[in-house]
């Protein structure tokens, strides 16, 4: 502790090159945090995706529709305990960049399938009660300061309306929050009963099932046996974990999580030349002030120490400030303003960030610290 | 043996290598300290001086031979143990003050300190009673580039003397200095050698410097001698 004095002091040397090189950590920092925080926002779906769900789609892809008749054939396989349908709506609500996923469902077997959504019984009942309600998450109504009793109205770009019009209206009955902080709360919820028949055409079909298995360790051979059940037939299905199929729906605009690991490698790389560069500058300007540390009875370790400690003082300056700022930006919001179901800043990956910052500071360090550990005390003294 | 005597240097040699070269600095040298001596060392430019001072200061190894102080063969110690020895017995006082410029007086007189398991408290009451026997209460909070040559070797001075070791090595400490200056630090080293017993090691190129010590020798070729041979 007595040494903290003298490490945070050799920090005044030089304020520029310090402040400089502080800010650039912060900056990385910044960026770890930030990135974090989009990398999480991709993968929240599959983290909270539950083990023991599969979903089927048609085999060719997402956008083909399977039949409703389906849904009783998956059931009588072994070891599923339950199957549900959705569809993708695809409407706009104003603007098409206002965009959030809005599905026909059957609403007792969404409770029975989404534990992680906390409904009320009451805007349960009042939703079985209205044919043209939604149930909504809490994330979407906030966006769109919503309220319960308003009147929504969608234009739809899939499914046009017996009655040719376009604009299909919804009344919000209902909302759910999530019991999970990575539980997507952007969730749209329409009634399937009232969907399918107010729709023009394709009575009857549906985008994909969601099937709960008995025992997630067989969920290879349950998926096996559900596409083998529809092998064959007009419209062949693709079983998957909900985990991949998010992971699959994430990837078609690419390797979120790739893209975001290059690019911060990249930035810690630099980072780690700036840091390293500023202390070996740092041990030999002051190669003559270490001597006389060591000759009035530091040890070789204690300077080794003390320079190590300099380059954590540095980096955990500029890493805290960095990582206090990006969740500072990070609570402030969403950046997309909305597309992101979950934007935070996960604890875990703070303590990595800590974790980093005394990596930062060992490798940055450790070069010139050992330099400083081998100076010879009569030889620097004569320099 | 003569107890009395803290530094025992004999028959050390050192022997430098410049690439393949290699420079005999030292050779045979003897030399007897007593207890509370002020000794003056002086002799030419690259005679050996600093570098007899940092045998017996701990801060190099001889080639060759033995050095005793307070009669302990120093230069057997390991590197770990000998930074402890010079912590508890060793003052130095250089020729350019070799202060740390981003601590003020009062701490540059306590780094010896930190060393130590004193008290937070204890180490700056003693810092604090150290620049008040050289003479600078008034100067704890400046900065070694607020104050001038003379004060900072004052300060340089009371870190030397703050963990009161029995043994002052002091390198050129007025090389640096102006006449009066000069004089005040060899004020000091007197006094600290009359009042308080420690034995002072001056290396100097000044006579006028050498006169304030008990005794003078000079270095010449790798030898001691009482006389200067030019
Ligand atoms: N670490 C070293 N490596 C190589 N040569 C050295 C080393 N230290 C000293 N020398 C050489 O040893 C000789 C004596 O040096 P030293 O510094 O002891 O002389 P000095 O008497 O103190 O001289 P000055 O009065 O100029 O300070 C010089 O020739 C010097 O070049
Ligand atoms: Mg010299």
């Amino acid at each position: 502790m007595k040494y903290l004095y003298l490490i945070f002091s050799s920090l005044k040397r030089k304020k520029l090159r310090t402040g400089l090189t502080i800010l650039s950590i912060m900056v990385a920092f910044i960026l770890f945090g930030y990135l974090t925080a989009i990398r999480q926002a991709f993968d929240a779906g599959i983290e909270v995706a539950g083990a023991d769900r599969l979903i089927v789609r048609h085999k060719v892809s997402l956008v083909q529709l399977l039949p409703q008749s389906y849904e009783d054939k998956i059931e009588r396989i072994d070891g599923v305990d339950n199957a549900t349908h959705s569809t993708w709506f695809g409407g706009i609500y104003q603007e098409s960049k206002n965009f959030f996923a809005q599905m026909p469902i059957v609403p007792e077997e969404l409770f029975d399938m989404y534990p992680e959504f906390v409904i009320s019984d009451e805007h349960k009942a009042a939703w079985l009660e209205t044919r043209s309600g939604v149930l909504v998450g809490r994330g979407l109504m906030d966006r769109f300061d919503w309220k319960v009793g308003d009147r929504i109205p969608i234009n739809a770009t899939i499914w046009g309306k017996k009655d040719g019009g376009r604009t299909w209206e919804f009344d919000l009955v209902a909302v759910y929050d999530g019991a999970e902080k990575g539980t997507d709360t952007s969730q749209f919820f329409i009634r399937y009963d009232f969907f399918d028949e107010t729709r023009a055409n394709g009575q009857g079909l549906v985008g994909w099932y969601t099937v709960r298995i008995a025992d997630p360790e067989r969920a290879a051979e349950v998926a096996a046996a559900i596409d083998a059940e529809f092998a064959n037939s007009a419209q062949e299905t693709k079983a998957e974990p909900e985990g991949a199929f998010i992971q699959g729906f994430a990837n078609q605009i690419g390797n979120i999580g790739f893209i975001i690991m290059s690019i911060m490698s990249a930035v810690f790389f630099t980072i780690l030349l700036v840091a390293g560069n500023t202390m070996a500058y740092t041990v030999r300007e002051r190669t003559n002030e270490l001597a006389v540390l060591k000759a009035i009875g530091f040890t070789d370790r204690g300077v080794l120490g003390l320079v190590l400690g300099e380059s954590l003082a540095i980096t955990f300056v500029g890493g805290v400030l960095g990582l206090g700022h990006a969740w500072l930006l990070v609570s402030m919001g969403d950046p997309t303003d909305g597309s992101f179901p979950v934007f935070y800043l996960p604890t875990f990956d703070l303590f990595l960030g800590l974790i980093l910052i005394v990596a930062m500071a060992f490798i940055a360090g450790i070069v010139p610290a050992l330099q400083a550990q081998k100076l010879q005390i009569a030889d620097a003294l004569r320099r | 043996m003569n107890d009395s005597h803290l530094v025992k240097v004999s028959g050390v040699d050192k022997v430098f290598k410049r690439g393949s070269e290699e420079v005999h600095v030292l050779g045979g040298l003897d030399l007897e300290i007593p207890n509370g001596d002020f000794l003056a060392l002086m002799g030419p430019s690259g005679s050996g001086k600093s570098t007899l001072l940092n045998l017996i200061g701990g801060l190099d190894r001889p080639s060759e031979g033995k050095v005793e102080v307070g009669g302990k063969r120093i230069d057997k110690l390991s590197d770990r143990k000998l930074a402890g020895w010079r912590a508890r017995h060793v003052g130095l006082v250089f020729q350019f003050y070799n202060l740390m410029p981003v601590l003020n007086a009062q701490k540059n007189v306590e780094l010896p300190l930190l060393l130590t398991k004193l008290s937070k408290a204890e180490r700056k009451k003693r810092a604090a009673l150290a620049l008040d026997i050289v003479g600078l209460s008034h100067r704890t909070g400046h900065y070694p580039r607020q104050l001038s040559g003379g004060e900072q070797q004052r300060t340089g001075i009371a870190r030397a003397i703050v963990t009161d070791p029995t043994l002052l090595l002091c390198d050129e400490p007025t090389g640096d200095l102006d006449r009066k200056s000069g004089d005040e630090i060899l004020d000091l080293l007197q006094a600290l050698n009359k009042e308080q017993g420690k034995t002072i090691i001056m290396v100097t190129h000044d006579i006028h410097a050498a006169a304030r010590a008990k005794r003078t020798l000079h270095l010449n070729k790798g030898q001691l001698s009482t006389e200067a041979v030019d």
